[in-house]
């Protein structure tokens, strides 16, 4: 893809990286992201992937915009409230750069409707709040061979790990199954300080933008976890479980399931 | 063996807040026994009735899963690091 004029003053300063250069620029004009969930993670994730000039981000989420979303989830405005987060999103993304296209899911992603949507996208990124959606993102993009960039966050800290299939551990390597409905709480039950979602969404459109240059080392095999309170960012390793009901050599999960979890229950703090 | 250990932010209450504490013991489990005795209540959130670790809690020592070494036996030595990892699910609500 030729860069005009305007383009290449707009990503001047990826150009000027030789990691990136105009031939790195392209190839992100010319790449596809999924961002499930226009939300505290997939607001700094959909900007920079948007800044970046990744040419076709598609967004999934089913929620309007609420009052309460706007302490973290950036992407959106005061006058958005009662908007579908998705079309608030998009039109954020079009105001910054006219280059991306943004395709629109305003509903949820579910084992039915999942795999026809990821096949569209090179990379898939998960910024979601529940562990039924994390682990049915995982188990989709194993299933449809796309790499993931998986996040949560809760109250002062996030975790990031990114899983390429069939060459590093996937999320259910690392935990197994989802915890019991109100075993761990989500954010809108324990809360979370708003700027964690700007540190790890940023680090998830990092890995993307990397995974899509193919630079770098990336978050591969080692869970990356940022705790705000003592100010420190950790790694650990993760293996690829061989036994691994999805990834590992003989899987016992070949198709997409949903998984029962209302997201607001009432929390038994672990 | 003194054994400094991460306590994550949901297990936090139940150590007067503090987000490290040091225990000490040649094992995992003999250190997961004496914070269940010093922080009731923890035992029970770590482990699950048949006394493994739950499916959506991980434990390291130093940077390793103790399931890649001897799980709840692995030994430590003094000066070793043991960080308790849950699964985290915010992210967009």
């Amino acid at each position: 893809m030729e860069l005009t004029e305007e383009q290449v003053l707009r990503y001047s300063r990826h150009i000027l990286l030789p990691e990136v250069g105009g031939v790195g620029q392209s190839r992100l004009l010319s790449s596809s992201v999924l961002v499930i969930g226009a939300g505290g993670l997939g607001s700094p994730v959909a900007l920079y992937l948007a800044a970046a000039g990744v040419g076709h981000i598609g967004l999934v989420d089913m929620d309007q915009v609420d009052l309460s979303n706007l302490q973290r989830q950036v992407i959106h405005r005061t006058s958005d409230v009662g908007r579908m987060k998705v079309s608030s999103a998009k039109e954020k993304i079009a105001l910054l750069n006219p280059d991306v296209r943004v395709t629109e899911y305003p509903f949820p992603l579910m084992a039915d409707n999942a795999s026809d949507i990821a096949v569209q996208y090179d990379v898939l990124v998960d910024g979601t709040d529940n562990f039924a959606a994390k682990f049915l993102i995982n188990d989709l993009a194993i299933l449809t061979d796309r790499p993931l960039v998986h996040a949560g966050i809760l109250r002062f800290v996030g975790q990031v790990l990114t899983v390429l299939p069939g060459k590093s551990a996937c999320y259910r390597c690392l935990f197994r199954e989802p915890p019991p409905v109100g075993a761990v709480p989500t954010c809108s039950e324990a809360g979370v300080l708003g700027v964690i979602a700007g540190v790890i969404g940023t680090i998830q459109a990092t890995e993307v933008l990397k995974i899509l240059l193919n630079r770098g080392e990336l978050l591969v095999d080692r869970l990356l976890t940022y705790d705000a309170l003592p100010a420190s960012f950790r790694n650990v390793k993760v293996r690829r479980n061989p036994r691994c009901p999805v990834c590992g050599d003989h899987p016992t999960i070949t198709e997409l399931h949903d998984y029962e979890q209302p997201v607001c229950t009432t929390p038994v703090i672990p | 063996m003194s054994v400094l250990i991460r306590i994550p932010t949901p297990l936090r209450p139940l150590t007067n807040g503090q987000n490290e504490v040091q225990e000490t013991g040649g094992s995992v489990q003999e250190i997961l026994d004496k914070l269940t005795v010093r922080y009731p209540g923890i035992g029970e959130r770590l482990l699950d009735e048949k006394g493994d670790v739950r499916r959506f809690i991980n434990i390291y020592v130093n940077e390793e899963d103790i399931r890649f070494r001897d799980g709840v036996q692995t030994a430590l030595k003094e000066g070793d690091e043991l960080s308790i990892i849950p699964a985290i699910a915010g992210g967009s609500r």
